[in-house]
């Protein structure tokens, strides 16, 4: 795909964005592979475990516990990270972390910066603001490299670039690193960029990171991930400025035992990240000697006083509703034209944008409900889907805009036949006049709809429709009474 | 599913009243139409000893909307009738396992059948392997596992019209599958999902029909199909 940047106020709908994407075979592949692999090892380390549910209900209970009081968990880890030498600050919308965070870069006298992955800073597309600003950011995480050096875009929240194979990533580093013997074997490609990024480790004095988790009573900022390029961020540069969402926050230290068992089992599963890192502050003579940490809002308060939807805001990024979603794994994650793809896209994404954009994402679901059954923090996904649906039909069919929308018409019309015995028997009778027309005969003399108008169509696109019985079960059963059974 | 039940010795009673049970408007986010439907639902069934619905879809969007639907009209009485009436709601399999204890029910099926877990039965009223239990007691059953069993086929009421490309992606890897197991017919406890991969099995030309599971239970040595 474009190396333009996923953004829901310009993005196409879903199902025209998906449209393209489903021609895309060898991304389709690419995915399903990816998918299949990372779910199959969830499975086993899920199934290790006895008590999964219960941790399940546990990191339920901590992130619902901290959404509740999340003003006073915030004001402490402010209190905490700044006694401990960290700077904390705050930022309503996008475009005020985006000010922070370049102003904070400038006066740390660097024009790059070395990078930790993080969802906030895309979602904020920091990247390209950091560039108009002159300043360059490498990525240092191996598959965010790969999509910044495809000019590409991430495509789901844990492995950015799982719609890519070897054979593609390997010609991107042949191209972009001048390697034109490069190889194709994972060690080959991981050889190439730790030659890559070891200089800019090195050479580069500031660092950019997200957070996993945010310790209000300790004030310290935790990073799982399993390539060690994180750690190398947060510890080389003079400067590490640390970004993250409100929702970041967790109570005690001790909610870690919790949340670093469900995390890398959900995410990539691992029982345990191969680097887990916790910092508070500044250490004199030990690691950045300048901290900064950016709490970022950008709608989240929004998405807490709704109170059907401020569960999403329980949500710890480890992309298993991805993995076990029918409809991300036909598409992959840039149909969704957001960072945040998915079924957990499909929720977010819209509450972000207050329901103004990506309106038709809480639709990108068959409600199948298999995100809400891998979620370890039990987000309930399809409840929340069913209920921005309806803020979408409000928001749609809201004045006279409303009086002209078909869908809400034939609704409104089936409603009334649903609310009367009477009605719905003439429905019956009407519908097996006006398919009439439509109806053809098959070799056995059962009739099927093969084409139909509007709307409709979408579903004679590739698949028949039965025509409606002759004799209804209801026809069948008065019949039946009738003649004494 | 009446003349199974007749042949196990129940009463079957149709209310004549009874219409939808307004998922599909309650889905699609028309929430204020499905709402007079449960009242509607509350006034046609109360009497029942028990309420056997071939639909799981239909039964998940009972137990897990109702409740809530019935609290936001602040009517106290209608949720107290709601929290009485859904313990008695049943779907077929669920009837069969659950509330009678039964896996053998005296059927006979002598055909080739693969079974498809529909979502809302598996994930909403976790039925597990209730269905399953019921067909492998059939007589004269060739039962043959479904691969990716527990896939969405891709139906998802309107989601199969407003994105009806990935509802065919999907559907195309169920009835993949399906073809796979060389069985005649493909089974289910939920309508939509039967119609939806019947609809690409028609157009396909592929000779493989789908069978809701109650016409497999009903079957019998004399009624041979």
């Amino acid at each position: 795909m474009s190396g333009v940047a996923l953004d829901p106020k310009t993005s196409p709908t879903f199902p025209m964005a998906a449209k393209t994407a489903l021609g895309d075979t060898q991304m389709r592949k690419n995915v399903r592979h990816a998918t299949d692999v990372i779910q199959a090892k969830r499975a086993r380390v899920v199934a290790e475990m006895p008590d999964w549910q219960q941790l399940r209900e546990a990191g339920k209970q901590i992130r619902q516990h901290t959404m509740e009081h999340l003003d006073f968990y915030l004001e402490q880890f402010e209190e905490n990270c700044t006694r401990a030498g960290g700077v904390v600050h705050w930022a309503r919308d996008a475009q005020e972390a985006r000010r922070i965070v370049t102003g904070l870069v400038k006066a740390s006298g660097s024009e790059e910066v070395i990078k930790i992955k993080s969802m906030t800073t895309e979602e904020i597309h920091l990247n390209d603001v950091l560039e108009t600003a002159g300043i360059h950011a490498y990525e240092t995480d191996l598959a965010e490299l790969i999509i910044q050096l495809g000019e590409d875009q991430p495509s789901h929240i844990v492995v950015p670039a799982l719609h890519k194979n070897r054979q593609q990533i390997r010609e991107i580093f042949q191209r972009k690193m001048n390697l034109p013997g490069l190889g194709e074997t994972p060690q080959d490609l991981a050889d190439a960029a730790r030659v890559f990024l070891r200089e800019k480790f090195l050479r580069v004095k500031t660092g950019v990171s997200g957070a996993n988790f945010l310790i209000a009573e300790t004030g310290g900022v935790c990073i799982v991930e399993s390539e060690g390029n994180g750690r190398m961020c947060l510890t080389l540069p003079e400067t590490l400025i640390t970004i993250a969402g409100i929702d970041k926050v967790v109570p005690r230290f001790q909610d870690l035992e919790v949340l670093l068992q469900l995390l890398p089992r959900s995410a990539t599963g691992e029982r345990m990240n191969p680097y887990n890192s916790i910092w508070t502050g500044v250490k004199q003579g030990d690691g950045p000697q300048t901290f900064h940490v950016v709490l970022m809002d950008n709608a989240r308060t929004e998405i807490l006083a709704d109170k059907e939807g401020r569960q999403t805001l329980n949500c710890i990024r480890c992309g298993a509703c991805q993995n076990a979603c029918p409809v991300y794994r036909q598409t992959g994650g840039q149909a969704y034209g957001s960072v945040y793809a998915g079924p957990i896209g499909a929720i977010l994404t819209p509450q972000l944008q207050e329901l103004h954009h990506a309106q038709s994402l809480p639709f990108a679901s068959s409600l199948c409900g298999a995100c809400y059954e891998v979620c370890p923090v039990k987000i309930n996904i399809p409840e929340v889907l069913i209920h921005l649906r309806a803020k979408v039909v409000n928001q749609n069919t809201a004045g006279i805009a409303g009086l002209f929308d078909f869908e809400a018409a034939a609704m409104t019309a089936m409603a009334m036949i649903f609310k009367s015995e009477r009605r719905f028997r003439a429905a019956q009778r009407l519908g097996r006049m006006a398919e009439i027309p439509l109806v053809r005969k098959d070799r056995q003399g059962v009739g099927w709809i093969r084409w139909l108008p509007g709307m409709l169509g979408g579903w004679t696109q590739a698949r028949d429709l039965q025509e409606m019985p002759k004799e209804t079960f209801r026809d069948w059963w008065e019949k039946r009474g009738k003649n004494g059974n | 599913m009446v003349k199974l039940l007749e042949r196990l010795g129940h009463t079957v009673e149709f209310p004549a009243g009874q219409t939808c049970c307004g998922q599909m408007h309650y889905n699609t986010g028309y929430q204020l139409e499905a709402m007079p439907l449960v009242q509607r639902f509350v006034d046609q069934f109360r009497e029942a000893e028990a309420v056997v619905v071939p639909s799981s879809s239909c039964v998940a969007m009972m137990k897990d909307h109702y409740p809530k639907m019935a609290a936001s009209f602040k009517d106290e009485k209608l949720m107290a009738e709601v929290d009485a009436l859904l313990p008695r709601v049943f779907e077929f399999s669920e009837f069969l396992t659950r509330r009678l204890g039964l896996e053998d029910v005296g059927a006979y099926y002598p055909h080739r059948v693969t079974y498809h877990a529909s979502c809302h039965g598996l994930r909403n009223l976790e039925l597990g392997d209730g269905p399953l239990r019921l067909l492998k007691a059939v007589r004269g059953i060739d039962l043959v596992p479904l691969e990716g069993l527990e896939q969405c086929c891709g139906f998802g009421g309107t989601f199969a019209i407003k994105n009806a490309e990935v509802s065919s992606a999907m559907l195309s890897e169920k009835t993949t599958a399906v073809l796979n197991t060389g069985a005649e017919a493909c089974t289910a406890c939920d309508n939509s999902c039967l119609m939806h991969i019947q609809g690409a099995l028609h157009r396909q030309r592929t000779g493989v029909k789908t069978v809701h599971l109650a016409e497999i239970l009903a079957g019998d040595e004399g009624a041979q199909r």
